[in-house]
């Protein structure tokens, strides 16, 4: 590998190379803008926004080059036996792998006790329950990707099912909660189990005439279930309300008490002025809840003959049926499971929102939170979680970002680049880590110290 | 799935009549023979013969165009293969395999592939999960149990030392060990090696026909291995049937084999070196004029 | 039968569009086996490029012939839909070859969600309606008050298909780059130890699927005459499913597989219920992945033990 820096006319051409691209990518997107006007399309020019994108690129692309060849001249220094590269990933593994270890054994214990003490922290901070609102709603939201992410987990990251039709699983038990409650009148705790219940069976109904293909075909059919399951949402306007989705759908209670103020709400119970901000930190701790029971029940199959099964279908499907393992029984029992936890989710959703619309379950969804198993490495619960906090609360932090405003001017609205941030983020995370922010596995048996296993000897999955 | 089928005790599988055809291509053509109880059976043959294509109807991963296979058990039930589902040859009629290109669960721990064989007996102890999962006594004494079951085998291989080591961390040869002792912690009647000496060294060879032996003699394990090691199925072979072209050219004791002149023809038929190869470990001049005559 | 016809001729107009955008997909699975999740947006891209630039065209710089205003504009969509095939390919998918399986489809959800989105900063949320271009045509029959047409711009959509198909067989089947592309698909390593510049070929491939799916969205933004950064999901979902049906791999697969999705399409929406026809898209596509996952004329896969 040359490790010689760039000599600095070959940086600049390759500099120039980039803009160049983007030059010719701003062409005419970006360049022209389309307005309806009175007569038809109008176009505006913009030449100087190109002028800035074009001069962005080249100024990355120098600054890009300038680390990657300082980072391959260090490595370059590092003796090497073998290859640079090679040598280079070799060298740290024993280190890294046992401090991965403890981060993942000291990582979710971290984050579940940071989670638990969140709100208590937020209200110190901001003086206050009413002015951390902010604060515990991010941590809701939050959360509740921590649970779908968990709930995916299975299916993809221990199981190996390529899923991304999750958020059809969401969706039934969104919808479970909000007709059983609206229309029968039953209560979120007796709704609750039989949202999980109703998505858990539909994971069986889908899962079972697709989980023979493998891989990118199973990937896709699960995307079209999503999708049909939402454009059922959307036409079935008789039972789901159509676009305009299902309104005043019944708020939790305190198992029974209900939050509001009087002698017989929640605060009258406990014997503390009336807060709205009561139902809000109620709601956090049972999403809280919610995903720690999806966490632990994980955590304890793996143990379980079925999670090793699961595993090991991941690694080779061949050798399972070889073994006499139903490969079919085992895939659908993680594809249900995953559903269920969905559905478990999908009804605290509703029952947050007060409202269900088809909009909520779009294939963004879907890809969200494959995207966060995927990055948080597949299998791994504080990954997962890490991930989480990323995926969802980055994109959050721009919405705060006022003070581009007086760099971008006026008009400019962070909130309108989230996606594409989001997007860019997407393909910026799987070059720099394919397999995720925590890719080694731990044994979930030993007869000595449990060692965890390097991300190379783990597969993938086919299917 | 136990039926009646002509008595043939001795036997733990009956292969009669199996033909499997791709297409066009008839990889097996109208196979009979049967693998004694309690046997080292071998199966031999040049490159193509079709020794795999068997393997994997008996094992359940094709399912045959035409032909019966029974495996009959010491207590007299018998099953039909051909019939089962690919994970029910392994689990209710009891055959397990392993694979030419070693396919062992790489990135989980040499224990964790053995406790995985063990998936049928520990799924039952943790009630399917529900025990499991309230962390019931009985499903930990089963999953004691197993880790000893998986200690002995261990040691059997002399594995022991790297029990928590990732299985694609191993080197070739005890990765070959690895899968004939993961196949055999799901408790087989017949155990089918495909090429398991393939790529071992002359002491790893002389290792595996020991645990061979082993398996034969100490667990009522009958073992089908098809194998282009000549001095170890020579060696260790009780029965040896040779396939060419997808049909049986020969049946008997390792003594008769090696010197039924259609089995020298077969190996004539390939490259000079595996000829020279094949005369040497088996101990015999070939009567070339003669042998490419007949 | 009146209303038959004419939904054939609907029907097969909507699924050259479909072929052209499934050609890109099965094109790319066949070379380096990957779905490439973001190829409906590029050819939503592709839309609004070929509308900027006919605005440009004629309200600018006032060329008022349609014949070579179109063919100004195909080219030039053509060219710059190709350098975002290119830019794709390079920035989201080279990094990621030969790495974890789920990769490259995560980075090509990415970058999906990336150019809609980017479209939608650059251009604004709301549909674009273009002026009226191409009007008129045929009347075939008429009786009952219910007239068959064969509208002008089907005419030039299902020629300018046409034609293009024949050039891109040709260029499949009898260039140096077809030979190079089809060894690729074979045997990527072989081809490589072979001097086959593997990196360049696929590379070519999105350049390609690009270059076609920008066809296809020229004549769809003919057709239609509104786009909006929405556009890319759902046909690409649907060229897709042509793809698919017709044998992932197989070029002819794939525009047969369009025409046909097409044609379902259409009749679909006259016969039973236009809510619907997305539904009755996607059902396909799971039915045909169920039950028939080599397709119309793709290679069964035998399980390798």
């Amino acid at each position: 590998m040359a490790a010689a820096p760039a000599p600095p006319a070959a940086l600049l051409k390759d500099a120039g190379l980039f803009a160049l691209v983007a030059f010719g990518l701003s062409v005419p997107i970006v360049s022209y803008r389309t307005d309806l006007g009175a007569s038809g399309l109008e176009l505006t020019p913009r030449w100087g926004l190109v002028a800035s994108l074009c001069a962005a690129v080249f100024l990355l692309r120098i600054a890009q080059r300038l680390v990657l060849d300082r980072r391959a001249a260090r490595a370059a220094r590092t003796p090497a036996p073998h290859q640079a590269s090679e040598a280079a990933s070799a060298e740290p593994k024993a280190g890294r792998s046992l401090s991965q270890l403890g981060l993942s054994r000291l990582g979710l214990p971290l984050f579940v006790g940071f989670a638990l003490t969140l709100p208590l922290v937020a209200a110190l901070a901001t003086g206050g329950l009413s002015p951390a609102r902010y604060w515990i709603d991010l941590g809701i939201l939050i959360l509740t990707y921590v649970m779908l992410g968990w709930g995916l987990n299975i299916v993809v990251g221990l199981a190996g099912l390529l899923d991304l039709g999750y958020v059809a699983f969401y969706a039934v038990g969104a919808y479970s909660y909000a007709l059983l409650s609206t229309v029968f009148g039953l209560s979120f705790w007796i709704c609750l189990p039989l949202a999980g219940l109703f998505a858990g069976l539909w994971g069986v109904m889908l899962g079972f005439p697709v989980l023979r293909l493998r891989g990118d075909y199973l990937a896709i059919v699960t995307l079209a279930f999503g999708e049909i399951i939402r454009l059922v949402l959307i036409n079935w306007g008789e039972v789901t309300g159509g676009s305009a989705g299902i309104t005043s759908i019944p708020r939790a209670t305190f198992f029974g008490v209900p939050f509001k103020a009087g002698p017989d709400g929640f605060s009258a119970l406990v014997g503390l002025a009336f807060d709205p901000m009561h139902r809000i930190v109620f709601l956090y701790y049972l999403i809280l809840a919610l995903a720690l029971i999806t966490s632990l029940v994980t955590l304890r199959l793996r143990r379980l003959p079925i999670g090793r099964a699961w595993e090991a279908l991941r690694e080779d499907e061949i050798a399972c049926r070889a073994l006499g393992i139903d490969t079919t029984k085992t895939k659908l029992t993680a594809f249900a499971l995953g559903a269920m936890f969905g559905g478990f989710a999908g009804s605290f959703f509703a029952v947050r929102q007060g409202f269900v619309s088809p909009e909520s379950f779009n294939f963004l969804e879907s890809a969200i939170i494959l995207a966060i198993v995927v990055l948080g490495g597949m299998g791994s619960q504080f990954g997962v979680a890490v991930a989480a906090v990323a995926m969802v609360g980055g994109p959050e932090l721009l919405r705060n970002l006022g003070f581009l405003k007086s760099v971008f001017g006026e008009g400019f609205d962070p909130n309108e680049f989230r996606l594409l941030l989001f997007g860019l983020a997407m393909v910026a995370m799987m070059i720099w880590r394919p397999r995720g922010l925590i890719s080694d596995r731990i044994p979930t048996v030993a007869l000595g110290r449990r060692k965890a296993i390097g991300k190379d000897l783990v597969r993938e999955g086919h299917g | 799935m136990a039926t009646r089928r002509p008595q043939d005790p001795d036997a733990v599988l009956t292969v009669e009549h199996l033909t499997m055809r791709f297409g066009g291509l008839t990889a097996v053509d109208d196979l009979s023979f049967r693998v004694g109880r309690g046997d080292i059976t071998a199966l031999i043959g040049p490159n193509g013969a079709g020794k795999t294509t068997v393997f994997n109807c008996i094992t359940g991963f094709y399912r045959p165009s035409e032909g019966m296979l029974t495996l009959r058990h010491a207590d007299g039930s018998a099953h039909l293969l051909e019939r089962l589902p690919n994970h029910a040859v392994n689990r209710r009629a009891g055959v397990a395999r392993t694979f030419q290109n070693i396919r062992l669960f790489s990135g989980m721990t040499v224990l964790e592939n053995l406790m995985v064989a063990q998936h049928a007996p520990l799924m039952r102890a943790s009630g399917y999960t529900l025990f499991g999962l309230l962390g019931l006594s009985g499903y930990r004494r089963a999953e004691a149990a197993a880790i000893e079951r998986a200690k002995a085998w261990l040691e059997r291989i002399d594995l022991l030392a790297r029990a928590d080591d990732p299985a694609g961390d191993l080197p070739y040869g005890d990765q070959r060990r690895l899968e004939i002792a993961r196949a055999m912690c799901t408790g087989p009647a017949l155990l089918c090696l495909d090429e398991p000496a393939a790529g071992l060294n002359p002491r790893e060879s002389a290792d595996l026909a020991r645990l061979l032996r082993h398996i034969r003699d100490d667990h009522a394990t009958s073992v089908l291995l098809i194998e282009h090691d000549m001095a170890v199925v020579m060696e260790i072979s009780d029965h040896v049937i040779v396939l060419d072209y997808g049909q049986k050219i020969a049946d008997g004791a390792p003594a008769e084999i090696r010197e039924d002149p259609r089995v020298i023809a077969a190996y004539l038929g390939v490259e000079d070196e595996e000829i020279a190869q094949v005369d040497a470990e088996v101990g015999l001049t070939i009567p070339v004029a003669e042998g490419a005559g007949a | 039968m009146d209303v038959f016809v004419q939904q054939l001729i609907n029907g097969l107009t909507l699924g050259s569009i479909y072929g052209l955008i499934a050609i890109g997909y099965t094109m790319v699975f066949g070379i380096i086996g990957m779905v490439n999740f973001a190829h409906g947006d590029v050819f939503m891209v592709s839309t609004f490029i070929a509308l900027i630039l006919f605005l440009l065209l004629t309200a600018w710089l006032g060329i008022s012939s349609v014949a070579l205003a179109f063919l100004l504009v195909l080219v030039a969509t053509m060219a710059l839909t190709a350098l975002w095939g290119f830019a794709v390919e390079r920035i989201a998918y080279r990094p990621l070859r030969g790495s974890f399986r789920l990769a490259p489809l995560i980075s090509a959800i990415g970058v999906s969600i990336f150019l809609s989105n980017f479209v939608q900063v650059a251009q604004g949320a709301r549909n674009k309606p273009t002026p009226p271009m191409l009007e008129g045509g045929f009347t075939l029959f008429a009786s009952d008050g219910y007239a068959v047409t064969l509208s002008y711009k089907q005419i030039l959509i299902m020629a300018v298909t046409s034609v293009l198909l024949l050039g891109f067989w040709y260029l499949v089947q009898k260039t140096p780059f077809g030979r190079a592309q089809r060894a690729c698909e074979q045997d990527r390593k072989m081809a490589a130890l072979l001097g086959i510049d593997v990196d360049r070929t696929i590379s070519l491939t999105f350049v390609l699927g690009a270059v076609l799916a920008a066809v296809a969205g020229l004549l769809y933004l003919l057709y239609y005459g509104v786009v909006s950064f929405s556009d890319g999901f759902v046909p690409g979902v649907k060229a897709f499913t042509a793809a698919v049906l017709g044998g992932i791999g197989s070029l002819p697969g794939a525009v047969i597989g369009g025409l046909i999705i097409g044609l379902i399409e259409t009749f679909w929406s006259a016969y039973f219920s236009i809510e619907y026809k997305d539904v009755a898209a996607f059902s396909i596509l799971a039915i045909v992945l169920i039950f028939m996952p080599s397709g119309l004329l793709g290679r069964a896969e035998v399980e390798k033990v």
